[in-house]
């Protein structure tokens, strides 16, 4: 009886260099490389106290342990990344022992080494555009000391509404526009959800939130083109992260079938 | 949190990782992204589709999820605050329309109206 889980952060191919040294995984363990066949694991050992049915479905309803453990399992797979083109598995893939991820690797051999291959040498990048939200003292065109009367009110209300709807329109055309244009220079691309502020944070609405996958050495090349757009674009922000492990286009499932595809329209929250 | 090496083409730095990421560019990754293998805790698969599903309720519309009834995160401290000041506004911006809309309804003010 182990008090110790296998977590597996991703699958790629025997490193050229070694990892970094004070690399640190979920819980502060360091990650260690599982080899079988021409293939490696990333792995470490997590506690069972943690990560055993019941506590884990208990973590999960957790945002702060959540955080925390998207957050460690980012860190290495952003590690990997640095060293090779890692095939980044989802959250919380979690086996008893090493002979577990072995036979894991042995059933799924062909479809890793074919991802592999066609997300050799490839990154994605983070683009999203936000809506900036008006500076907040629109309220001060009437003298905030007379009392408004309602129907002023309703009079403004509706103009605002329709100046918002118009900003609105055309930072979605903005938004359009531009993920057609990095679409053009990537060599795939994928829609995902608007994000809420609650989560991100940011400023201002998410009209648009994708993914580009890149090569490496076309990389600078597309960043450029992002920041060029950054001048373009009075009233909106646009926002790119990146370079990520592929994570939106590792795309295969267990059952081979929900290949992710960016059906989300943009700025259409569903 | 780690500091990955500068890349071949030295751009890697100013747009930097993990750092500029905030936490649901990372759980939108990591959560609903990558390759899906069942492990040996096989629960796990399933109650991560069900907060993926609440999360994506957040992401997509506030409003939209309380109209339906759900309303867990306003026990979340990590997410309550935010959405008691959207109700809060918009409570109020709907009493101020509904006293607009009764001055206009009011005898006077409606008979200004016709030119």
């Amino acid at each position: 009886m182990t008090t110790g889980l296998r977590y597996v952060y991703a699958v790629c191919r025997p490193l050229g260099a070694p990892l970094q040294a004070q690399l640190t995984g979920i819980g502060g363990a360091p990650p260690a490389l599982l080899r079988h066949h021409g293939l490696i694991a990333v792995v470490s050992t997590v506690p069972e106290a943690d990560f055993a049915e019941d506590a884990l479905k208990a973590h999960l309803e957790d945002l702060d342990w959540l955080a925390a453990t998207a957050r460690a399992h980012q860190g290495v797979i952003d590690a990997l990344t640095t060293v090779t083109t890692p095939l980044p598995l989802r959250l919380a893939t979690v086996f008893r022992d090493d002979s577990g991820v072995r036979s894991m690797i042995e059933a799924r051999e062909a479809d890793f080494l074919r991802a592999l291959d066609r997300l050799e040498g490839r990154v994605e990048w983070g683009v999203k555009v936000f809506t900036e939200p008006p500076p907040a003292e629109t309220e001060s065109s009437a003298p905030a000391d007379r009392p408004m009367s309602g129907r002023d009110y309703l009079r403004r209300r509706r103009a605002d509404t329709r100046a918002h709807e118009e900003d609105l329109q055309a930072a979605e055309a903005f938004a359009q526009s531009l993920h057609e244009r990095l679409c053009a220079r990537a060599e795939d691309c994928r829609l995902h959800p608007p994000q809420n502020a609650a989560l991100s944070g940011a400023r201002g609405r998410n009209v648009l939130n994708a993914a580009y996958l890149v090569p490496r050495d076309r990389s600078e090349g597309f960043v450029e083109l992002v920041d060029r757009t950054k001048d373009e674009t009075a009233g909106l922000r646009v926002e790119l992260t990146g370079p990520w492990a592929a994570y939106s286009f590792s795309g295969f499932s267990e059952e081979g079938t929900r290949e992710d595809g960016g059906g989300v329209t943009a700025g259409e929250a569903r | 949190m780690t500091t990955p090496a500068p890349r071949s083409g030295g751009f890697a730095e100013p747009y930097g990782h993990s750092s500029g990421a905030n936490l649901a560019d990372i759980l939108e990754r990591v959560l609903d992204k990558g390759v899906v293998i069942a492990g040996d805790i096989r629960i796990n698969l399933l109650d991560i589709e069900l907060l993926t599903v609440k999360l994506r309720l957040i992401v997509a519309s506030v409003d939209k999820a309380k109209e339906m009834g759900i309303d867990w995160w306003e026990t979340d401290p990590a997410l309550s605050s935010r959405a008691r000041r959207d109700e809060l506004a918009r409570e109020n911006a709907e009493l101020r329309e509904r006293l607009a809309r009764l001055e206009e309804l009011e005898p006077g003010s409606t008979r200004k109206e016709a030119p």
